[in-house]
């Protein structure tokens, strides 16, 4: 039997669902101090003064700090840009986004810490707002950060080939502009830290549903102006849901941490929803246009894009990874190779960016695919059959970009296929046609990507220009690792130790799969631990559960110390059975002799002799049956001078066909069908990529069609409750018709690859090329996402 | 998001309920808390005392009287839903308030005096012509509505119950919202001849037959209201 690619039900789901959780609000700590942040009502504004003394005089108050006091006891964050911005937890003179904390107050309950923020008197001096991609480019507006000199904070072109030779020989060149305004991850549970400092030792130690990347975590202690070993972060064993949103917590730990400092007590903040909505982390709302240089066959030999980010506020890290992640698999899942790219980041009076699902993919492929249907459509093709006529082959593996990603596996056309056939294509544009003559909107849209998973490090530093990055003195980054440990105890039952910190993903009942296969096992037999704690688990600054890293480089290494028990339990066997160990195997839990099933020993055996008879042991071997192994990749290199990178380790597949109906009258768009065929490497555990296809599709809509944050011109947030900033509901939710293709990854010890955000990629392109498809016959082409109702009615009216 | 400090009473009956009202000028009545606890925890609303009608059952209760349906007013938004007694006009529009979750919590009468002007309940207590029975007047709709969240309750003044009168012809409830639950961005109840409207103005309104000029909102400008009124006036004639 083998366990891997079996649909076991997730072994995390009964405690979760009978309210066993372990979430950082279940943290039990002594006695502790509750948080609220007194936030600015401005989206711009210098800060004159902060005065706590009402605050602090108000009933149950323990202890308040104000964002003017931070420059003397932290540093500010530090982010991979060449700018310097002074960019702290608090703001300090400068209020630059209508949210952005100015102090907190730490009370004996969250109900007088609330009480309390209300006395806190800042005086600010109002200042013009930047607001749109349009404004921070207009050097009319205001400057946020006057040392920078602009508002525009990274600026690269980056050139692969020749694309001027490439457009001057196009037969047709197509260009699209597209505008995204800003939507995020919005998970169940919002943020929440409890800090516990321990003067005598000075140890701070702070539970925070943090799920990495732990690159963060010097960052964070450099900022407490602390040693590294002296910050202990524990995550809880559960977090509610993160999809790279919990990564920008970090500035949040360091204003709870000096409060627990400066009040001697623990101290706990658990964001509340109307501040996540406003201040934790959005995707950057982005202006991007693609041109393609085609052949009239229908051959993409050039590819120029342009790209503005809006990072509001500050840059806050990873960021601006937004603009750079997709690096390695720019082009997509097509042959082009000659590729300018125009990559530039901005700050403007919004709250900052961080990672949300997709990471920086699905702007690529929305420009992407939107303009290649353009192209299909000129050309007279069906868009299936563009895209057929340009994707990379699947003899052409492992496959070089032209930007220095390296495609591990995959078999393009076939999942391409696989789509068309599991939406029934043909029949789709049949009854499109139908519907057509009968004045129905209804449109189809085909979206595809190549879904990176496992990031290298060293990909933000491409935002770096070569020349800072080749100066003396330069420190390259790259690597992306991760660590399992794989114990047998005494009554030969196994033991899985990760650091994970994962957010609901299933992570314990794929890793006991992988183990049960490479021990002989059962999954039952398989205990698993996945917890972070900076100061117990082995880890690297690139651990953490983000980019889909997980099946490929977590699981990895638990196989990886999982090759290293099995081998050490064969060769206690063979000193027991009297054989060679290459004569050995290790099947139903027993090591027996190869060929001779009655020649065995039970697994319980091996172990007991490990545990209590150690003195019984071959010579050589310690005493007990455990391995600790870290995963390091070596693709994972910094970029080239020519700013070429790896950017990932792993690379998946995703074609997805969508077909919509578009209400004439209240331009309200339906899914009428939703088809997903997905490549993820090798499946682990088909009901967990089932999961993420569904939620990772569902996410990728909201983002597309309904889920927007917006401001006014003064940059006053105006949606500020889920009543205002719709998520998609089950109401909404479309069925989805799955397909898998198993390629798997020669990269990876499991050959799977991440698929945590694979539809999130596609379903924006898809959809987007859906309604377009729809509202062709109107002459109507929608360039504005999300396509809200009123948005098209407006596109139609004008 | 928490509350600033308030006192919180839970009569058992009615009088004891106007009583404290009357006792505490800025004293809110807690209905199903569906909308006034949000804008507590938001400190939008800063009573000084809440006095939670939930624990005074003659306020529940569904009946008919001649032919009118009598609704208490703190009665669930789901029990109505599901009361044999309920006319398809009310269990088609309750269909709309919120979720299942909302209304069993969500009363008829904290719907009504909330006076939401997207909201479901009033437009058909509109389009019915209902008669609001307070505790020291009968008011018909028509005159109970004056402005966003506002009613013509004074002061220390409660509702008790409704009363629907039968559709007197052919009833319809159609409605456009961003999503299921949502409210909405404009719905419209037919009751014979009667044709209210809700999410047009700053109250629910009667439609006079003529050309609508709707307020508009950050997601649904007034011209785009303005047609999608115009086709559910025609679906809900069309019923």
């Amino acid at each position: 039997m083998t366990w891997v690619g079996q649909p076991l039900p997730r072994r995390e789901d009964l405690p979760l669902l009978t309210g066993r959780g372990q979430f950082v609000d279940d943290v039990q700590v002594a006695n502790p101090l509750h948080v609220a942040f007194a936030r600015s009502p401005w989206a711009h504004a210098e800060i004159r003064s902060v005065d706590l003394a009402g605050a602090l005089a108000s009933p149950g108050v323990a202890a308040g700090i104000a964002g003017t006091e931070l420059p003397g006891l932290t540093e500010p964050f530090a982010a991979g840009i060449t700018h310097r911005l002074a960019y702290y937890a608090l703001a300090v003179d400068r209020a630059r986004y209508a949210g952005e904390p100015v102090a907190a107050i730490a009370a004996e309950s969250r109900y007088l810490a609330e009480d309390a923020v209300e006395l806190v008197l800042a005086d600010y001096e109002p200042l013009e707002a930047v607001v749109t991609v349009e404004d921070a480019l207009d050097p009319a507006k205001p400057l946020l950060h006057e040392q920078v000199g602009s508002n525009v904070v990274v600026d690269r072109t980056l050139r692969y080939g020749d694309p001027d030779a490439a457009f001057a020989r196009a037969d047709l060149v197509v260009e699209e502009t597209l505008r995204w305004e800003r939507y995020s991850s919005t998970p169940i549970e919002t943020y929440g830290i409890v800090a516990d400092y321990e003067p005598a030792s000075g140890l701070l130690t702070m539970w925070a549903n943090f799920m990495g990347p732990m690159t963060l975590l010097p960052v964070l202690a450099r900022s407490l102006r602390m040693p590294e070993e002296k910050l202990r972060v524990i995550v809880p064993k559960d977090i509610g849901g993160s999809f790279g949103i919990k990564s920008s917590l970090f500035p949040y730990m360091t204003v709870v941490a000096l409060l627990a400092m400066r009040a001697g007590r623990p101290v706990k903040w658990i964001e509340d929803r109307a501040e996540h909505l406003i201040g934790s982390s959005h995707q950057p709302d982005r202006v991007g246009t693609r041109e393609l240089a085609l052949t009239r066959d229908g051959e993409i030999i050039g590819l120029r894009a342009h790209v503005v980010d809006n990072l509001g506020a500050y840059v806050r890290a990873p960021e601006p990874a937004t603009t750079y992640r997709p690096l390695g698999n720019y082009v997509g899942p097509y042959r082009v190779r000659d590729v300018e790219l125009h990559l530039v980041d901005v700050v403007s009076n919004k709250v900052p960016t961080g990672p949300n699902r997709g990471y920086g993919c699905q702007q690529v492929y929305l420009e992407t695919e939107r303009t290649l249907d353009e192209a299909a459509v000129e050309l007279g093709f069906d868009p299936a059959e563009i895209r057929r006529r340009n994707l990379i082959q699947a003899d052409a593996f492992p496959y070089e970009t032209p930007t220095g990603g390296v495609y591990d596996s995959g078999d393009y056309p076939r999942v391409l296929e696989l789509a068309l056939e599991t939406a029934g294509y043909g029949e789709l544009r049949a009854l499109q046609a139908q519907a057509r003559a009968e004045g129905c909107l209804v449109g189809i849209g085909i979206g595809l990507a190549v879904d990176p998973s496992i990031s290298n490090m060293g990909y933000i530093t491409v935002a770096l220009p070569p020349e800072v990055r080749q100066a003396p003195g330069y420190n390259p980054k790259s690597g992306a690792a991760d660590w399992a440990q794989v114990r047998v105890n005494a009554s030969g039952k196994v033991v899985v130790t990760m650091g994970t910190a994962p957010q609901g993903q299933g992570h314990e009942t794929a890793v006991a799969q992988v183990i049960a296969d490479e021990l002989g096992l059962s999954p039952d037999d398989v205990a698993t631990v996945d917890a972070f704690d900076s100061h117990t688990s082995v880890w690297s600054v690139s651990s953490g559960s983000y980019s889909s890293r997980f099946s490929g480089i977590a699981a990895g290494a638990a196989r990886k110390a999982a090759g290293v028990v099995r081998r050490q339990i064969l060769e206690i066997g063979s000193t027991l059975l009297e054989a060679a160990v290459d004569d050995l195997e290790l099947v139903d839990g027993e090591v027996r002799v190869k060929g001779s099933p009655d020649r065995s020993v039970s697994l319980r055996r091996v172990a007991g002799v490990a545990h209590w008879d150690p003195h019984g042991l071959p010579e050589g071997t310690s005493a007990g049956i455990q391995a600790s192994e870290v995963l390091h990749v070596p693709t994972s290199a910094p970029p080239t001078h020519d700013d070429r990178v790896n950017s990932s380790h792993a690379y998946g597949f995703v074609a997805e066909v969508v077909a919509v109906e578009v209400d004439p009258l209240t331009w309200g768009v339906t899914i009428l069908s939703y088809a997903s065929a997905n490549d993820a490497g090798t499946i682990i555990n088909p009901k967990l990529v089932e999961g993420q296809t569904y939620g990772s599709a569902l996410h990728g809509l909201g983002g597309a069609l309904l889920e927007e944050f917006r401001w006014d011109e003064d940059g006053q947030f105006l949606t500020g409750t889920f009543a205002d900033y719709r998520c998609l509901t089950a109401a909404e939710a479309p069925r989805i018709a799955t397909a898998h293709v198993e390629t798997p990854s020669p990269f990876t010890p499991v050959g799977a690859k991440g698929c945590g955000e694979s539809s999130s990629e596609t379903a924006p392109a898809a959809v987007a090329n859906a309604v377009a498809d729809a509202l062709r016959p109107l002459g109507l082409k929608p360039t504005h996402l999300p396509l809200t109702p009123a948005r098209l009615w407006e596109l139609a009216r004008a | 998001m928490k509350p600033a400090p308030f006192e919180y009473f839970r009569p058992g009956s009615l009088d004891e309920a106007l009583a404290l009202l009357a006792e505490r000028e800025d004293a809110k009545p807690l209905a199903g808390g569906q909308s006034l606890v949000p804008m507590l925890n938001f400190r939008l609303a800063r009573p000084s005392a809440l006095v939670d009608l939930g624990a005074i059952e003659e306020l529940r209760g569904i009946r008919i009287e001649g032919g009118t349906l009598v609704v208490g007013a703190m009665t669930p938004q789901w029990e109505l839903e599901h009361s044999p007694h309920a006319f398809p006009l009310l269990r088609e529009a309750l269909g709309f308030v919120g979720h299942t979750a909302t209304r069993c919590r969500g009363t008829v009468g904290g719907s009504l005096v909330h006076a939401d002007p997207t909201a479901e309940l009033p437009v058909c207590a509109l389009a019915l012509g209902a008669e609001l029975v307070t505790s020291r007047r009968t008011l018909p709709a028509e005159r109970f509505f004056l402005s966003v969240f506002t009613t013509a309750l004074e002061p220390g003044e409660l509702l008790v119950e409704v009363h629907f009168p039968a559709p007197p012809g052919p009833s319809a409830f159609v409605e456009h919202a961003h999503r299921h639950g949502d409210f909405a961005v404009v719905c419209v109840a037919r009751a014979g001849d009667r044709i209210a409207l809700g999410g047009v103005a700053a109250t629910p309104v009667l439609w006079d037959g003529g050309e609508l000029e709707p307020v508009g909102d950050l997601f649904a400008p007034a011209d785009y209201k303005r047609e999608i009124a115009r086709a559910l006036i025609e679906r809900a004639r069309a019923a």
